[in-house]
Protein backbone atom coordinates (compact mmCIF):
# COMPACT_ATOMS: atom_id res chain seq x y z
CA UNK A 1 0.00 0.00 0.00
CA UNK A 2 2.70 2.59 0.96
CA UNK A 3 6.38 1.81 -0.41
CA UNK A 4 9.15 3.94 0.40
CA UNK A 5 12.19 2.84 -1.78
CA UNK A 6 15.54 4.41 -1.15
CA UNK A 7 13.83 7.54 0.29
CA UNK A 8 16.66 10.38 0.57
CA UNK A 9 15.90 14.13 2.07
CA UNK A 10 17.74 16.95 2.58
CA UNK A 11 17.19 20.00 4.32
CA UNK A 12 19.87 22.62 2.79
CA UNK A 13 23.09 20.36 3.56
CA UNK A 14 21.43 18.62 6.49
CA UNK A 15 20.42 14.60 5.57
CA UNK A 16 16.66 14.56 7.37
CA UNK A 17 16.45 11.03 5.99
CA UNK A 18 18.69 9.09 4.42
CA UNK A 19 17.72 5.92 1.85
CA UNK A 20 14.84 4.84 4.01
CA UNK A 21 13.10 1.83 2.63
CA UNK A 22 10.15 0.58 4.22
CA UNK A 23 6.78 -1.07 3.03
CA UNK A 24 3.46 -0.46 4.93
CA UNK A 25 1.10 -3.64 3.26
CA UNK A 26 -2.73 -3.52 3.21
CA UNK A 27 -4.51 -3.95 6.39
CA UNK A 28 -0.89 -3.73 8.28
CA UNK A 29 -0.17 -1.88 10.94
CA UNK A 30 3.09 -0.42 11.24
CA UNK A 31 4.92 1.93 14.69
CA UNK A 32 7.37 4.04 13.99
CA UNK A 33 9.06 4.75 17.01
CA UNK A 34 12.46 6.37 17.51
CA UNK A 35 14.50 9.42 19.09
CA UNK A 36 13.26 13.04 18.99
CA UNK A 37 14.76 14.78 15.48
CA UNK A 38 14.90 11.16 14.15
CA UNK A 39 13.48 12.41 10.95
CA UNK A 40 9.81 10.40 11.85
CA UNK A 41 7.37 13.06 11.30
CA UNK A 42 9.57 13.94 7.65
CA UNK A 43 9.07 10.40 6.92
CA UNK A 44 5.06 10.28 7.38
CA UNK A 45 4.72 13.67 5.53
CA UNK A 46 6.61 12.19 2.55
CA UNK A 47 4.52 9.92 2.34
CA UNK A 48 1.25 11.95 1.13
CA UNK A 49 3.77 14.63 -0.38
CA UNK A 50 3.03 17.32 2.47
CA UNK A 51 6.96 17.43 2.06
CA UNK A 52 8.88 16.81 -0.93
CA UNK A 53 11.84 14.33 -1.49
CA UNK A 54 14.71 14.81 -3.31
CA UNK A 55 15.86 10.74 -4.04
CA UNK A 56 14.17 7.80 -4.28
CA UNK A 57 10.73 5.94 -5.00
CA UNK A 58 7.56 6.60 -2.85
CA UNK A 59 3.98 4.95 -3.96
CA UNK A 60 0.83 5.13 -2.51
CA UNK A 61 -1.40 2.19 -3.51
CA UNK A 62 0.78 1.72 -6.45
CA UNK A 63 0.92 6.05 -7.36
CA UNK A 64 4.17 7.80 -7.23
CA UNK A 65 4.11 10.56 -4.81
CA UNK A 66 7.04 12.28 -6.11
CA UNK A 67 6.44 12.18 -9.92
CA UNK A 68 5.72 15.36 -11.27
CA UNK A 69 2.31 14.36 -13.10
CA UNK A 70 0.76 13.38 -9.94
CA UNK A 71 -2.72 15.15 -8.71
CA UNK A 72 -1.24 15.25 -4.73
CA UNK A 73 -4.54 16.56 -3.77
CA UNK A 74 -6.16 13.80 -5.13
CA UNK A 75 -3.81 11.46 -3.48
CA UNK A 76 -4.15 12.77 -0.03
CA UNK A 77 -7.71 12.85 -0.04
CA UNK A 78 -7.77 9.11 -0.13
CA UNK A 79 -4.94 8.89 2.59
CA UNK A 80 -5.85 10.13 6.30
CA UNK A 81 -3.60 11.78 8.33
CA UNK A 82 -3.90 12.66 11.84
CA UNK A 83 -1.21 15.31 13.70
CA UNK A 84 0.18 15.75 17.13
CA UNK A 85 -2.24 18.85 17.28
CA UNK A 86 -4.85 17.94 16.17
CA UNK A 87 -5.44 20.98 13.70
CA UNK A 88 -9.47 21.01 13.66
CA UNK A 89 -10.17 24.30 12.12
CA UNK A 90 -11.22 26.19 14.75
CA UNK A 91 -13.57 28.75 13.47
CA UNK A 92 -16.19 26.04 11.92
CA UNK A 93 -18.05 23.37 14.11
CA UNK A 94 -17.44 20.33 14.48
CA UNK A 95 -20.13 19.46 12.20
CA UNK A 96 -18.36 21.50 9.82
CA UNK A 97 -14.98 20.56 10.60
CA UNK A 98 -15.92 16.52 9.45
CA UNK A 99 -18.02 18.15 6.31
CA UNK A 100 -15.44 20.29 4.76
CA UNK A 101 -13.48 18.38 2.78
CA UNK A 102 -16.32 15.82 2.07
CA UNK A 103 -18.19 18.37 -0.34
CA UNK A 104 -15.06 20.72 -1.41
CA UNK A 105 -12.98 17.67 -2.26
CA UNK A 106 -15.63 14.59 -3.08
CA UNK A 107 -18.62 16.57 -4.08
CA UNK A 108 -20.35 15.34 -2.18
CA UNK A 109 -23.94 16.69 -1.09
CA UNK A 110 -23.80 19.05 1.95
CA UNK A 111 -26.60 16.41 3.60
CA UNK A 112 -24.72 13.54 2.70
CA UNK A 113 -21.64 14.76 4.33
CA UNK A 114 -22.94 16.01 7.57
CA UNK A 115 -24.81 12.40 7.72
CA UNK A 116 -21.76 10.73 7.08
CA UNK A 117 -19.85 13.22 9.67
CA UNK A 118 -22.54 12.26 12.42
CA UNK A 119 -22.24 8.94 12.34
CA UNK A 120 -18.25 8.77 12.45
CA UNK A 121 -18.45 11.50 15.51
CA UNK A 122 -21.08 8.56 17.10
CA UNK A 123 -18.30 6.07 16.25
CA UNK A 124 -15.67 7.92 18.13
CA UNK A 125 -18.29 8.34 20.83
CA UNK A 126 -18.85 12.55 20.24
CA UNK A 127 -22.22 12.50 18.73
CA UNK A 128 -23.77 15.12 21.30
CA UNK A 129 -20.79 17.15 20.38
CA UNK A 130 -21.78 18.27 16.76
CA UNK A 131 -22.67 21.64 17.26
CA UNK A 132 -19.72 22.61 19.31
CA UNK A 133 -16.28 24.44 18.33
CA UNK A 134 -12.88 22.84 18.68
CA UNK A 135 -11.99 25.38 21.23
CA UNK A 136 -14.49 24.21 23.82
CA UNK A 137 -13.38 20.32 23.27
CA UNK A 138 -10.89 18.67 25.55
CA UNK A 139 -7.74 17.52 23.65
CA UNK A 140 -9.00 13.85 23.74
CA UNK A 141 -12.03 15.08 22.14
CA UNK A 142 -10.16 16.61 19.75
CA UNK A 143 -8.00 13.96 18.83
CA UNK A 144 -10.71 11.81 18.07
CA UNK A 145 -12.80 14.46 15.96
CA UNK A 146 -9.66 14.54 13.68
CA UNK A 147 -9.97 10.65 13.60
CA UNK A 148 -13.25 10.76 12.29
CA UNK A 149 -12.98 14.04 10.17
CA UNK A 150 -10.10 11.75 8.47
CA UNK A 151 -12.26 8.60 8.33
CA UNK A 152 -15.29 10.80 7.09
CA UNK A 153 -13.07 10.58 3.01
CA UNK A 154 -13.31 6.97 3.34
CA UNK A 155 -9.14 6.69 3.19
CA UNK A 156 -7.48 3.68 2.12
CA UNK A 157 -4.70 4.22 4.96
CA UNK A 158 -4.02 6.26 7.80
CA UNK A 159 -1.26 8.51 8.66
CA UNK A 160 -0.82 8.89 12.77
CA UNK A 161 2.23 11.15 13.72
CA UNK A 162 2.69 11.15 17.50
CA UNK A 163 -1.16 11.69 18.23
CA UNK A 164 -1.19 10.93 21.89
CA UNK A 165 1.89 13.42 22.33
CA UNK A 166 -0.06 16.33 23.04
CA UNK A 167 -2.18 15.28 25.39
CA UNK A 168 -2.89 15.03 29.08
CA UNK A 169 -2.02 11.30 30.32
CA UNK A 170 -5.84 10.85 31.50
CA UNK A 171 -7.38 11.27 27.69
CA UNK A 172 -4.43 9.28 26.00
CA UNK A 173 -6.24 6.04 26.51
CA UNK A 174 -9.55 7.16 24.84
CA UNK A 175 -7.61 8.51 21.72
CA UNK A 176 -5.70 5.04 21.59
CA UNK A 177 -8.76 3.27 22.04
CA UNK A 178 -10.29 4.45 18.74
CA UNK A 179 -7.04 3.51 16.93
CA UNK A 180 -7.01 -0.49 18.26
CA UNK A 181 -10.61 -0.25 17.04
CA UNK A 182 -9.66 1.07 13.23
CA UNK A 183 -6.50 -1.54 13.60
CA UNK A 184 -8.79 -4.38 14.57
CA UNK A 185 -10.94 -3.55 11.51
CA UNK A 186 -8.57 -4.07 9.32
CA UNK A 187 -7.43 -0.29 8.52
CA UNK A 188 -3.66 0.12 7.17
CA UNK A 189 -1.90 2.32 9.54
CA UNK A 190 1.28 4.09 9.87
CA UNK A 191 1.65 5.60 13.04
CA UNK A 192 4.42 7.36 14.78
CA UNK A 193 4.36 6.92 18.32
CA UNK A 194 6.02 6.28 21.50
CA UNK A 195 3.20 3.99 23.04
CA UNK A 196 4.25 0.66 23.17
CA UNK A 197 1.30 -0.86 24.64
CA UNK A 198 -0.41 0.57 21.40
CA UNK A 199 2.52 -1.60 19.46
CA UNK A 200 1.67 -4.65 21.71
CA UNK A 201 -1.73 -4.92 20.94
CA UNK A 202 -1.97 -3.92 17.27
CA UNK A 203 1.45 -3.31 15.62
CA UNK A 204 2.25 -6.12 13.08
CA UNK A 205 5.67 -4.81 12.55
CA UNK A 206 7.98 -1.53 14.30
CA UNK A 207 10.25 0.41 12.82
CA UNK A 208 12.96 1.92 14.60
CA UNK A 209 14.46 5.39 12.95
CA UNK A 210 17.51 6.91 13.95
CA UNK A 211 19.51 10.09 12.65
CA UNK A 212 17.26 9.63 9.03
CA UNK A 213 18.19 5.83 9.05
CA UNK A 214 15.65 3.18 9.15
CA UNK A 215 17.84 1.15 11.75
CA UNK A 216 15.29 -1.65 12.87
CA UNK A 217 11.91 -2.95 10.93
CA UNK A 218 11.03 -6.00 12.42
CA UNK A 219 7.73 -7.79 13.26
CA UNK A 220 6.47 -7.03 16.90
CA UNK A 221 7.30 -9.56 18.29
CA UNK A 222 10.89 -9.87 17.22
CA UNK A 223 11.13 -6.29 18.13
CA UNK A 224 10.24 -6.83 21.30
CA UNK A 225 11.86 -9.52 22.05
CA UNK A 226 15.18 -8.83 20.42
CA UNK A 227 15.94 -5.83 19.18
CA UNK A 228 19.11 -6.32 17.21
CA UNK A 229 20.86 -2.64 17.37
CA UNK A 230 22.45 -1.12 20.58
CA UNK A 231 20.33 1.98 19.53
CA UNK A 232 16.96 0.24 19.76
CA UNK A 233 17.45 -1.20 22.93
CA UNK A 234 19.01 1.66 24.60
CA UNK A 235 16.00 3.43 23.12
CA UNK A 236 13.63 0.68 23.97
CA UNK A 237 14.98 0.28 27.91
CA UNK A 238 14.60 4.13 27.79
CA UNK A 239 10.77 4.39 26.89
CA UNK A 240 9.74 1.26 28.73
CA UNK A 241 10.88 2.32 31.93
CA UNK A 242 9.37 5.71 31.28
CA UNK A 243 6.14 4.46 30.90
CA UNK B 1 -10.18 87.27 22.41
CA UNK B 2 -12.74 89.08 19.82
CA UNK B 3 -13.68 86.55 17.98
CA UNK B 4 -17.14 86.77 16.49
CA UNK B 5 -19.13 83.58 16.87
CA UNK B 6 -21.70 82.93 14.14
CA UNK B 7 -23.18 79.29 14.06
CA UNK B 8 -25.78 80.74 11.86
CA UNK B 9 -23.17 80.39 9.14
CA UNK B 10 -24.18 76.92 8.21
CA UNK B 11 -27.41 78.05 7.08
CA UNK B 12 -26.40 81.13 5.57
CA UNK B 13 -26.48 80.50 1.27
CA UNK B 14 -23.46 80.19 -0.35
CA UNK B 15 -22.14 83.01 -3.04
CA UNK B 16 -23.01 80.85 -5.62
CA UNK B 17 -26.60 80.63 -3.80
CA UNK B 18 -27.90 76.70 -4.96
CA UNK B 19 -26.29 75.76 -1.03
CA UNK B 20 -26.06 76.23 2.20
CA UNK B 21 -22.64 76.04 3.79
CA UNK B 22 -23.41 73.28 5.90
CA UNK B 23 -24.39 71.66 2.12
CA UNK B 24 -20.73 72.01 1.04
CA UNK B 25 -19.30 70.17 4.00
CA UNK B 26 -22.09 67.27 3.82
CA UNK B 27 -21.11 67.18 0.28
CA UNK B 28 -17.53 66.87 1.11
CA UNK B 29 -18.63 64.31 3.65
CA UNK B 30 -19.99 62.37 0.87
CA UNK B 31 -17.31 62.38 -1.45
CA UNK B 32 -14.83 61.70 1.49
CA UNK B 33 -16.91 58.24 2.21
CA UNK B 34 -17.41 57.37 -1.03
CA UNK B 35 -13.79 57.51 -1.78
CA UNK B 36 -12.74 55.48 1.81
CA UNK B 37 -15.25 53.51 1.46
CA UNK B 38 -14.05 52.28 -2.19
CA UNK B 39 -10.75 52.34 -1.40
CA UNK B 40 -10.73 50.33 1.61
CA UNK B 41 -12.43 47.49 -0.77
CA UNK B 42 -9.65 47.84 -3.46
CA UNK B 43 -7.35 47.78 -0.34
CA UNK B 44 -8.52 44.41 1.08
CA UNK B 45 -9.18 42.76 -2.45
CA UNK B 46 -5.90 43.57 -3.29
CA UNK B 47 -3.82 43.21 0.55
CA UNK B 48 -5.36 40.10 0.08
CA UNK B 49 -3.61 38.87 -2.69
CA UNK B 50 -0.63 40.23 -2.00
CA UNK B 51 -0.61 39.37 1.66
CA UNK B 52 -1.22 35.69 0.95
CA UNK B 53 0.95 35.94 -1.82
CA UNK B 54 3.72 36.59 0.50
CA UNK B 55 2.81 33.35 2.36
CA UNK B 56 2.95 30.70 -0.28
CA UNK B 57 5.65 28.13 -0.89
CA UNK B 58 8.22 28.97 -3.88
CA UNK B 59 10.42 32.07 -4.26
CA UNK B 60 8.90 34.04 -7.04
CA UNK B 61 5.53 34.49 -5.49
CA UNK B 62 6.52 36.11 -2.22
CA UNK B 63 9.45 38.01 -3.74
CA UNK B 64 6.39 39.49 -5.83
CA UNK B 65 4.25 40.29 -2.49
CA UNK B 66 7.38 41.58 -0.79
CA UNK B 67 7.80 43.91 -3.79
CA UNK B 68 4.25 45.38 -4.00
CA UNK B 69 4.53 46.15 0.29
CA UNK B 70 7.74 47.63 -0.45
CA UNK B 71 7.26 49.94 -3.18
CA UNK B 72 3.70 51.23 -2.10
CA UNK B 73 4.61 51.43 1.74
CA UNK B 74 7.55 53.27 1.12
CA UNK B 75 6.88 56.21 -1.43
CA UNK B 76 5.58 58.76 0.12
CA UNK B 77 1.47 58.81 -0.57
CA UNK B 78 1.48 62.78 -2.05
CA UNK B 79 3.79 61.66 -4.12
CA UNK B 80 2.00 58.32 -5.37
CA UNK B 81 -1.22 60.72 -5.44
CA UNK B 82 0.44 62.94 -7.86
CA UNK B 83 1.73 59.90 -9.79
CA UNK B 84 -1.76 58.33 -10.74
CA UNK B 85 -2.88 61.83 -11.13
CA UNK B 86 -0.51 63.14 -13.35
CA UNK B 87 1.85 60.71 -14.64
CA UNK B 88 -0.57 57.17 -15.23
CA UNK B 89 -2.89 58.62 -18.02
CA UNK B 90 0.45 59.49 -19.74
CA UNK B 91 1.59 55.82 -19.50
CA UNK B 92 -1.70 54.51 -20.49
CA UNK B 93 -2.30 53.45 -23.90
CA UNK B 94 -2.79 56.69 -25.96
CA UNK B 95 -6.50 55.94 -26.48
CA UNK B 96 -6.93 54.96 -22.55
CA UNK B 97 -4.85 58.01 -21.67
CA UNK B 98 -6.91 60.50 -23.70
CA UNK B 99 -10.75 58.35 -22.39
CA UNK B 100 -9.61 59.44 -18.71
CA UNK B 101 -8.33 63.19 -19.79
CA UNK B 102 -11.42 63.43 -21.21
CA UNK B 103 -13.75 62.25 -18.32
CA UNK B 104 -15.60 64.82 -15.74
CA UNK B 105 -12.76 66.26 -13.90
CA UNK B 106 -14.72 65.12 -10.79
CA UNK B 107 -14.30 61.56 -11.87
CA UNK B 108 -10.54 62.10 -13.09
CA UNK B 109 -9.70 63.04 -9.15
CA UNK B 110 -12.14 60.87 -8.22
CA UNK B 111 -10.28 57.57 -10.04
CA UNK B 112 -6.46 58.86 -8.81
CA UNK B 113 -7.24 59.13 -5.70
CA UNK B 114 -9.57 55.97 -5.34
CA UNK B 115 -6.47 53.96 -7.03
CA UNK B 116 -3.61 56.05 -4.93
CA UNK B 117 -5.31 55.09 -1.43
CA UNK B 118 -6.52 51.33 -2.32
CA UNK B 119 -3.24 50.59 -3.56
CA UNK B 120 -1.66 52.20 -0.67
CA UNK B 121 -3.46 50.96 1.58
CA UNK B 122 -3.20 47.78 0.48
CA UNK B 123 0.24 47.45 0.77
CA UNK B 124 -0.86 47.89 4.80
CA UNK B 125 -3.73 45.55 4.32
CA UNK B 126 -1.23 42.72 2.78
CA UNK B 127 1.31 43.35 5.96
CA UNK B 128 -1.50 42.24 8.16
CA UNK B 129 -2.98 39.41 6.04
CA UNK B 130 0.57 38.32 6.31
CA UNK B 131 0.92 38.46 10.14
CA UNK B 132 -2.22 36.50 10.49
CA UNK B 133 -1.80 33.96 8.30
CA UNK B 134 1.60 33.74 9.76
CA UNK B 135 0.21 33.16 13.72
CA UNK B 136 -1.23 30.18 12.51
CA UNK B 137 -0.47 27.02 14.00
CA UNK B 138 1.60 25.55 11.03
CA UNK B 139 -0.43 22.51 11.14
CA UNK B 140 -3.49 23.96 9.63
CA UNK B 141 -2.14 24.40 6.15
CA UNK B 142 -0.89 20.61 6.71
CA UNK B 143 -4.26 19.62 8.01
CA UNK B 144 -5.96 21.19 5.17
CA UNK B 145 -4.35 19.42 2.34
CA UNK B 146 -4.03 16.46 3.80
CA UNK B 147 -7.32 16.52 3.46
CA UNK B 148 -7.04 16.93 -0.33
CA UNK B 149 -8.00 20.58 -0.34
CA UNK B 150 -6.03 22.42 -2.75
CA UNK B 151 -3.59 25.31 -1.87
CA UNK B 152 -6.33 27.62 -2.97
CA UNK B 153 -9.11 26.22 -1.02
CA UNK B 154 -6.81 25.76 2.25
CA UNK B 155 -6.37 29.58 2.00
CA UNK B 156 -10.16 29.96 1.18
CA UNK B 157 -11.53 27.97 3.82
CA UNK B 158 -9.05 27.27 6.41
CA UNK B 159 -6.27 30.14 6.96
CA UNK B 160 -7.89 32.90 5.57
CA UNK B 161 -11.27 33.01 7.61
CA UNK B 162 -9.27 32.49 10.75
CA UNK B 163 -6.39 35.09 10.04
CA UNK B 164 -9.36 37.76 9.08
CA UNK B 165 -10.66 36.58 12.79
CA UNK B 166 -7.67 37.89 14.18
CA UNK B 167 -6.61 40.83 12.31
CA UNK B 168 -9.92 42.40 12.27
CA UNK B 169 -8.67 45.15 15.57
CA UNK B 170 -5.41 45.93 13.39
CA UNK B 171 -7.81 46.22 9.94
CA UNK B 172 -9.81 48.73 12.15
CA UNK B 173 -6.58 51.35 12.49
CA UNK B 174 -6.28 50.61 9.00
CA UNK B 175 -9.65 51.53 7.87
CA UNK B 176 -9.68 54.59 9.89
CA UNK B 177 -6.29 55.88 8.75
CA UNK B 178 -8.05 55.62 5.26
CA UNK B 179 -10.78 58.25 6.12
CA UNK B 180 -7.61 60.15 7.08
CA UNK B 181 -5.59 59.84 4.17
CA UNK B 182 -8.62 60.68 1.77
CA UNK B 183 -7.95 64.09 3.03
CA UNK B 184 -4.86 64.17 0.29
CA UNK B 185 -7.27 64.43 -2.75
CA UNK B 186 -7.79 67.40 -1.64
CA UNK B 187 -4.75 68.61 -2.55
CA UNK B 188 -5.61 67.24 -6.49
CA UNK B 189 -8.72 69.15 -5.87
CA UNK B 190 -11.54 66.57 -4.71
CA UNK B 191 -14.11 68.36 -2.89
CA UNK B 192 -13.70 65.90 0.23
CA UNK B 193 -14.09 67.00 3.40
CA UNK B 194 -11.31 68.66 4.69
CA UNK B 195 -11.36 70.77 1.10
CA UNK B 196 -15.08 72.04 1.91
CA UNK B 197 -14.07 72.63 5.15
CA UNK B 198 -10.39 74.78 4.08
CA UNK B 199 -13.33 76.56 1.67
CA UNK B 200 -15.72 77.45 4.32
CA UNK B 201 -12.77 78.79 6.11
CA UNK B 202 -12.22 81.11 3.10
CA UNK B 203 -15.74 82.43 2.26
CA UNK B 204 -16.71 82.53 5.53
CA UNK B 205 -13.94 83.76 7.78
CA UNK B 206 -15.42 81.75 10.38
CA UNK B 207 -12.41 79.01 11.18
CA UNK B 208 -13.43 78.04 14.36
CA UNK B 209 -16.62 76.99 13.15
CA UNK B 210 -15.68 75.23 10.64
CA UNK B 211 -12.81 73.46 12.01
CA UNK B 212 -15.19 72.34 15.10
CA UNK B 213 -17.48 71.05 12.45
CA UNK B 214 -15.24 69.37 10.40
CA UNK B 215 -13.19 67.40 13.48
CA UNK B 216 -17.37 66.70 14.49
CA UNK B 217 -17.82 65.17 11.39
CA UNK B 218 -14.30 62.98 10.99
CA UNK B 219 -15.00 61.77 14.65
CA UNK B 220 -18.66 61.03 13.72
CA UNK B 221 -16.88 58.95 11.18
CA UNK B 222 -14.61 57.13 13.27
CA UNK B 223 -17.39 56.53 15.79
CA UNK B 224 -19.88 54.20 13.24
CA UNK B 225 -16.45 52.91 11.66
CA UNK B 226 -15.40 51.60 15.07
CA UNK B 227 -18.92 50.37 16.25
CA UNK B 228 -19.48 48.84 12.74
CA UNK B 229 -16.03 46.67 13.23
CA UNK B 230 -16.89 45.66 17.06
CA UNK B 231 -19.84 44.54 15.00
CA UNK B 232 -18.06 42.47 12.69
CA UNK B 233 -15.23 41.10 15.64
CA UNK B 234 -18.35 40.19 17.73
CA UNK B 235 -20.44 38.45 14.62
CA UNK B 236 -17.43 36.40 13.59
CA UNK B 237 -16.03 35.40 17.00
CA UNK B 238 -14.78 31.81 17.49
CA UNK B 239 -16.16 29.62 20.43
CA UNK B 240 -13.95 28.67 22.28
CA UNK B 241 -11.18 30.26 20.55
CA UNK B 242 -8.29 31.94 22.76
CA UNK B 243 -5.44 33.65 21.56
CA UNK B 244 -3.57 33.12 17.92
CA UNK B 245 -1.37 30.37 18.38
N1 LIG C 1 11.68 22.81 7.82
C1 LIG C 1 12.84 22.31 8.31
N2 LIG C 1 14.00 22.91 7.98
C2 LIG C 1 15.18 22.42 8.46
N3 LIG C 1 15.29 21.35 9.26
C3 LIG C 1 14.16 20.72 9.62
C4 LIG C 1 12.87 21.17 9.17
N4 LIG C 1 11.93 20.35 9.68
C5 LIG C 1 12.60 19.44 10.42
N5 LIG C 1 13.93 19.66 10.39
C6 LIG C 1 14.97 18.85 11.04
O1 LIG C 1 14.86 17.53 10.57
C7 LIG C 1 15.09 16.60 11.59
C8 LIG C 1 13.96 15.62 11.65
O2 LIG C 1 12.78 16.27 12.04
P1 LIG C 1 11.44 15.50 12.34
O3 LIG C 1 10.42 16.49 12.74
O4 LIG C 1 11.14 14.61 11.20
O5 LIG C 1 11.87 14.60 13.58
P2 LIG C 1 10.95 13.67 14.49
O6 LIG C 1 11.60 12.35 14.51
O7 LIG C 1 9.54 13.76 14.08
O8 LIG C 1 11.16 14.33 15.90
P3 LIG C 1 10.09 14.53 17.08
O9 LIG C 1 10.07 13.25 17.84
O10 LIG C 1 10.70 15.64 17.87
O11 LIG C 1 8.78 14.89 16.47
C9 LIG C 1 15.28 17.39 12.87
O12 LIG C 1 16.66 17.46 13.15
C10 LIG C 1 14.75 18.74 12.53
O13 LIG C 1 15.47 19.73 13.22
MG1 LIG D 1 7.76 14.57 14.93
Amino acid sequence: MIRFRDVSKWYGSFQVLDACNLEVNKGEVVVVCGPSGSGKSTLIKCANGLEPFQKGELTVDGISVGARGTNLPKLRARVGMVFQHFELFPHMSIRDNLALAQVKVLGRGRDEAVAKGLKLLDRVGLAAQAGKFPGQLSGGQQQRVAIARALAMDPICMLFDEPTSALDPEMINEVLEVMVELAREGMTMMCVTHEMGFAQKVAHRVVFMDQGRIVEDAPKAEFFGTPRSERAQLFLSKILHHV
Amino acid sequence: MNYHWNWGVFLARTPSGESTYLGWLLQGLWWTVALSLAAWALALLLGTIFGVLRTVPGRWLPGLGAAYVELFRNVPLLVQLFSWYFVMPELLPRAWGDAIKQLDPMLQQFLAAWLCLGTFTAARVAEQVRAGIGSLPRGQRAAGLALGLTLPQTYRHVLLPMSFRIIVPPLTSEFLNVFKNSAVASTIGLIELSRQSQQLVDYTAQPYEAFIAVTLLYLLVNVVVMGGMRWVESRSRVPGFIGSK
